[in-house]
């Protein structure tokens, strides 16, 4: 999982328990090293900086603004932005459940370290637990007129229930295959992935096979006379607000909710654990972290929010079948996680968006910023594309776009407000001496490496206490993920 | 409905001891055929993992490669697609086969070292963790679907490649040689198990008795103490892939000869995943548990498809995979290629 | 080093040498066996075709033959003024895993506009491909941008039955008339849509017949269904099973996959059974390798199959193993030339649905040179099409399934 290589760790040596709040002298300057070891001070993590030193409600205040525009966004209907062969909205809906699909599917490759090849398995079993209890063709139909759910709420009632279901599977799939290890798990899961798309395909007598279970339900919301089943149906079209505006900004609030809930794992003794297994397993189960217990846990929470997605994916189509829970999917979602940045929650969802929005941005696309292209042949490609990519990032920059850095889980803010404050005092010094000459040292503090956080720690990116912590943490990252 | 109603009605998963019994040599033999050709691929992805610990995800394209290589060598030969070529004579029969045969071991042996050098090597440059390894090698998997289901096409005209399986050449027609207990043996099974067989001892020989085969061991065993022993480690690796690829290139050609309508840019998937499940059967890294478990697997598959039905059949692969790794981690014969000579 | 290297290249070539001695006792063998290998390779399948026999009726009795017009030519008289701009549009999985009906469809529907762009100066018709990858939900963000172009005055699809029944509310409210040619779930036309016409047959009425032509007129007493797990597989297997009684064996009924390339256990049920026929319901791209298959174990009862497999491709592929095939199909016999036209244009040979994809493209592009012009035209001249296709007779009913009811039996002979 970590990038730190022997190569690398071979030029810059380790360094033992330096003294704390002395500076180093001997710290390359930013811009020569080689990009493995350079020192973390270009803008985006001077923006980092400042987002972790803020207050609470100040992130709220700023995040909210940006939150919501990421949700005006379909409507605005900005230029180039805006998809011409597809409708912006309903691809909106789509990233949407692609990102609720990405927060979970991180929480089990990126947080907990475990290469899961099988995650659509969930995302079906959301779907399809939704389909089951909701759709007319299914025998296990709760809905009226043969059940006793009205229509109205069938979504949003059974939606727990799917949820439950999927975190159940979980539980059952982590049981006895999570004490495997890397390799093995992956190809476990792959499998476990398969057999639920074939358990769909061949129990048709519940399933309906591969005929599909159609007319799921889904919430009723603003009805009026246009639109006689509400906002969310496949009939809202035309206007701006059209239905896949909705599914969007309904899954939006799941993210939202997945986000926090996720957030607060990660600062909490269960993110801390997490990180300790994807670090170094064994390491972690001698110091006495209950790896078992944890791994399951990750993956259970993985599990239920793929759910979700699967819930809020069979409501907007109203139909499922087993050909869209293929093996590919799984791969997407995958790289999905993957480019944008294991471990890093906007990270995966900006890869997301770029799994989902790029094709789409050129299907239908005859020119581009004045340049005539054939958007429909790009489009065609884009597996190729996708395996490129794939390739090309692994080579150059395998910590994906936003990779995610060493930060501090405990008592954080306290730290960085005081790294800022520095920074301010000391112009010309930059980020490192800020570093090196302010924090204190705090045995409280935990710092761990990161997946794909680039580089050992020598080059002295964090408070000098915590950097202690770090370098050790790094010394472990060799062993992890094998 | 109840549930209950529902399973009455009809049970889900069918249970038929009795069609076992009543087919048990026909689907032994038969499944002997499948199981030789998954334990040919099984031998490529079990020596890449074990002298480099890299499932090698991108295996089954070199298989599918080469299920196209050899095709493409016998429309080179001036057979044409859809042509039942069953009277050319034994002598010239088997030329022509040996010849796609090596036809289907160029392609992939090619492939599967220009795979090595494209993916893996930069990775290996830089000491990148394995799961970077298997996330570059799906990458490369669908780079070279995708090539032979759009490049390839418009590269050769239409004569490979695209969405459509191609259309078969058959050069040896199927006939009835002798019963086993009632179960019909044809010359295309005698051709696969007895065609595997030699591969397989060859391949076995090669590693456990030359040169070459001893550095494979060793740096399996230990890559650092090898390269000090003056071992090669990127010609081994090298070396290592292209046996994988030559082996794949082979059980292409029995593949299709099974299978003449198998040929499509899609076709290698499924069967690399079997072929890596026959692989942890047997304990992956040991050469010998690939070839045991690729022909248990082909048995077992057959087995439980007429237990439970013949939709069950990937299921039936898959809950082995995952029985055999819960029970036994390692697979039947245990991890290792450095220790397989045992 | 040098040496070693010479001898394994001696071991290697020792070995492909055993191989190939092998091989040749395979052969031989082979050879002393029949005797007729010769002979038995001069029946290629050159001159094996899907020949028609009888034409029957829903209860499975023999119809006299009526003589049904030439399919429809795409270029009309040449004379056809429309437009510029005007076009169709294709919606269906055009990449992905899904990626080969799709494609097949357009590249159908390709062959037609082609046809039809050559024959007639005045009237130049597009055909925008809209890419579902075969996935309803991509399907809904697709559907809006089809509605909203309004030069598209037709749409061919969308192609699976899912992604119909998530977008058909969006079709119909815009009036947009969708002719799918694969989308086969029965349920789709009952869902009050005045623009949906489904292109293929419907199950109810071919698989019953079928059923009762096999008992009744052929004397089978024991039939083995073998389906697919695409839903016009499952739908068919269900008529015909229900149609066949007590003559479908369930002992010997199987499942396949769609993309399944062997069938060694279906293969063995079905060899050790005593059945007179085997059913095959699904599509010709398992149907040949099965049929092959079937034939090389040696199992040589009557091998019937419906409309997905009646296509040339099945005899191209399944080679002699096709030969004694009976097939069902709603329509006419197809011509060879759709096939070579397709391939000079397209690069490769057609396949499953691509002659429905021709055939829908073909009553749009009647449709534009009758002077149709927008979605309220195409919609009304499609309702009362009656016409002769490649694949079929066209007519539909008012909930949009084709109505003829009469079958073609065919033998590939």
């Amino acid at each position: 999982m970590s990038t730190s290589t022997p190569a690398e760790n071979d030029g810059a040596p380790v360094p033992g328990p330096a003294a704390p709040a002395r500076p180093r002298p001997e710290l390359p300057p930013a811009g020569q090293t080689p990009v493995g070891q350079r020192p973390h001070g270009g803008a985006g993590d001077r923006l980092r900086l400042w987002w972790d030193a803020l207050a609470r409600p100040a992130q709220w205040a700023f995040g909210a603004p940006f939150v919501l525009f990421i949700a005006l966004l379909p409507i605005l209907n900005i230029p180039v932005l805006t998809t011409v062969g597809t409708n912006f909205g309903a691809v909106m809906a789509q990233f949407g459940m692609y990102a609720l699909i990405a927060i979970g599917l991180n929480v089990v490759v990126g947080q907990a370290g475990l290469l899961d090849l099988g995650y659509v398995g969930f995302y079906a079993i959301g779907a399809y637990t939704l389909a089951i209890l909701t759709s007319p063709d299914s025998p296990w139909n709760v809905t009226q007129p043969e059940g006793w759910l009205s229509d109205d709420w069938a979504w949003l009632a059974v939606l727990p229930v799917a949820v439950a279901i999927t975190a159940m599977s979980g539980l059952v799939l982590g049981s006895p295959t999570l004490r495997l290890r890397g390799d093995y798990l992956a190809i476990v899961t792959l499998g476990f992935g398969e057999i639920v798309r074939l358990l769909a395909d061949n129990l048709d007598e519940i399933t309906g096979g591969g005929q599909g279970l159609k007319s799921v339900a889904y919430p009723r919301l603003g009805v009026t006379e246009e639109l006689p089943n509400g906002v969310f149906s496949a009939g809202n079209v035309g206007s701006t607000l059209n239905s896949g505006v909705w599914w969007f900004w309904l899954s939006l609030v799941f993210i939202i909710i997945s986000l926090l809930l996720v957030g607060n794992l990660e600062r909490s003794r269960v993110g801390r654990a997490w990180v300790a297994i994807r670090e170094d397993e064994d390491a972690a189960e001698i110091m006495g972290v209950p790896t078992f217990k944890f791994k399951l846990w990750a993956f259970v929470i993985g599990a239920s929010i793929g759910g979700v997605s699967g819930a809020i994916y069979a409501g907007q189509v109203q139909f499922v079948i087993p050909t869209n829970f293929n093996i590919i999917n799984s791969v997407l979602f995958l790289c999905a996680v993957v480019l944008g940045g294991q471990g890093n929650k906007l990270g995966v969802i900006l890869g997301a968006f770029i799994i989902v929005y790029l094709p789409n941005f050129f299907l239908g696309r005859t020119s581009l910023f004045g340049i005539p292209i054939d958007g429909n042949a790009i489009a065609n490609y884009k597996y190729l594309f996708f395996g490129v990519a794939l390739m090309v990032l692994m080579i150059f920059r395998p910590q994906g776009l936003i990779p995610v850095r060493q930060k501090l889980l405990t008592y954080g803010r306290e730290l960085y407000v005081a790294a800022r404050r520095t920074l301010a005092k000391m112009p010309d010094g930059g980020p490192q001496a800020a570093y090196a000459t302010s924090a204190p040292a705090s045995g409280t503090v935990g710092t761990v490496g990161t997946p794909g956080s680039s580089g050992p720690a020598p080059t002295g990116h964090g408070p000098d206490g915590p950097d202690e912590n770090g370098a050790t943490g790094n010394d472990t990252t060799d062993g992890g993920n094998r | 409905m109840l549930v209950h109603d529902v399973l009455a009605a009809d049970p889900l998963i069918g249970f038929d001891l009795a069609a076992l019994g009543r087919n048990f040599w026909a689907l032994t033999v038969d499944g002997l055929t499948y199981g030789a050709v998954y334990a040919l691929v099984a031998v490529g992805y079990t020596l890449v993992y074990g002298v480099l610990r890299l499932i090698n995800f991108a295996h089954s394209e070199i298989f599918m490669l080469g299920m196209f290589g050899q095709y493409a060598t016998l429309l080179a030969l001036g057979f044409y697609p859809s042509g039942d070529a069953f009277d050319k004579g034994i002598l010239l029969t088997v030329l022509y086969l040996g010849i796609a045969m090596i036809g289907g071991m160029v392609v992939a042996g090619g492939a599967a070292v220009g795979l090595e050098r494209v993916a893996y090597r930069p990775l290996r440059k830089r000491g990148a963790p394995s799961l970077v390894f298997l996330i570059t090698a799906i990458g490369a998997s669908f780079v070279i679907q995708e090539f032979v289901h759009f490049v390839l096409p418009a590269l050769t005209g239409g004569e490979l490649g695209g969405v459509n399986a191609e259309q078969p050449i058959r050069l040896v027609e199927p006939e009835v040689q002798f019963q086993i207990f009632g179960a019909n043996v044809t010359n295309v099974t005698l051709i696969i198990i007895f065609s595997a067989l030699i591969l397989a001892l060859a391949t076995d020989m090669f590693i456990n008795r030359t040169k070459f085969g001893r550095g494979i061991r060793a740096v399996a065993q230990d890559p650092v103490t090898a390269t000090l022993m003056g071992v090669s480690r990127e010609r081994i690796i090298m070396l290592t892939f292209l046996i994988g690829g030559i082996l794949a290139g082979a059980a292409a050609l029995l593949y299709t000869l099974r299978v003449p309508n198998g040929i499509i840019y899609s076709g290698g998937f499924i069967l690399g995943i079997k072929a890596f499940s026959a692989a942890v059967l047997g304990g992956i890294g040991n050469l010998r548990g690939a070839l045991l478990g690729g022909l248990l697997l082909g048995v077992m598959e057959n087995y439980g498809q007429v237990v439970f039905g013949t939709e069950w059949r990937d299921v039936v692969a898959f809950v082995l995979l995952i029985v055999v790794l819960m029970f036994r981690p390692t697979g039947i014969l245990g991890e290792s290629l450095g220790r397989a000579r045992a | 080093m040098q040496r070693t290297a010479r001898r394994t290249t001696g071991g290697l070539a020792l070995a492909l040498a055993a191989t190939l001695a092998i091989t040749a006792c395979g052969t031989q063998s082979q050879g002393d066996n029949t005797g007729s290998t010769e002979s038995s390779s001069e029946t290629g399948t050159a001159d094996l075709a899907i020949v028609p026999s009888v034409q029957i009726d829903i209860d499975g009795q023999e119809v006299p033959v009526e003589t049904s017009g030439d399919p429809v030519d795409p270029a009309g008289d040449g004379t056809a003024e429309c437009a510029e701009g005007t076009s169709i549009a294709m919606a269906g999985a055009l990449t992905g895993p899904n990626a080969a009906l799709g494609q097949n469809i357009l590249y159908g529907a390709k062959v037609a506009v082609d046809a039809f762009n050559a024959a007639n100066a005045g009237c130049q018709i597009t055909i925008k491909e809209f890419d579902t990858e075969g996935d309803p939900q991509k399907a809904t963000q697709v559907a809006p941008q089809i509605v909203g172009d309004a030069s598209v005055i037709a749409l061919l699809g969308p192609a699976f039955s899912g992604e119909t029944s998530a977008t058909g509310d969006v079709f119909s409210q815009a009036g947009l008339p969708s002719l799918s040619a694969s989308a086969t779930n029965p349920d789709i036309t009952k869902n009050g849509w005045k623009t949906f016409f489904r292109g293929l047959a419907n199950d109810a009425v071919q698989g019953p017949a079928v059923a009762k032509y096999m008992v009744d007129t052929l004397g089978y007493e024991k039939v083995c269904v073998v389906q697919d797990n695409s839903d016009y597989g499952v739908g068919l297997a269900k008529e015909i099973t229900a149609g066949l009684g007590d003559a479908a064996d369930d002992s010997c009924s199987a499942e396949v996959k769609v993309g399944d390339k062997d069938f060694a256990a279906a293969t063995q049920l079905i060899s050790s059974s005593d059945a007179d026929a085997v059913f095959y319901a699904g599509y010709y791209a398992e149907a040949a390798p099965f049929a092959q298959q079937l034939r090389d174990a040696g199992v040589d009862i009557p091998f019937v199959s419906a409309d997905g497999t009646n296509d040339p491709q099945f005899v191209t592929q399944a080679g002699a193993a096709s030969k004694g095939a009976i097939l069902s199909c709603p329509c006419g016999p197809a011509p060879d030339e759709f096939a070579s036209a397709y391939e000079a244009l397209n690069g490769q040979a057609p396949g499953v649905y691509s002659v429905e994809g021709y055939d829908l493209a073909t009553i749009m592009l009647t449709g534009i040179a009758s002077g149709v012009t927008d979605r309220a035209g195409m919609l009304d001249f499609v309702t009362n099409y009656d016409g002769e296709g490649l694949a079929r007779t066209y007519k539909w009913d008012d909930t949009g399934e084709l109505s003829s009811a009469l079958i073609w039996i065919y033998e590939v002979k």
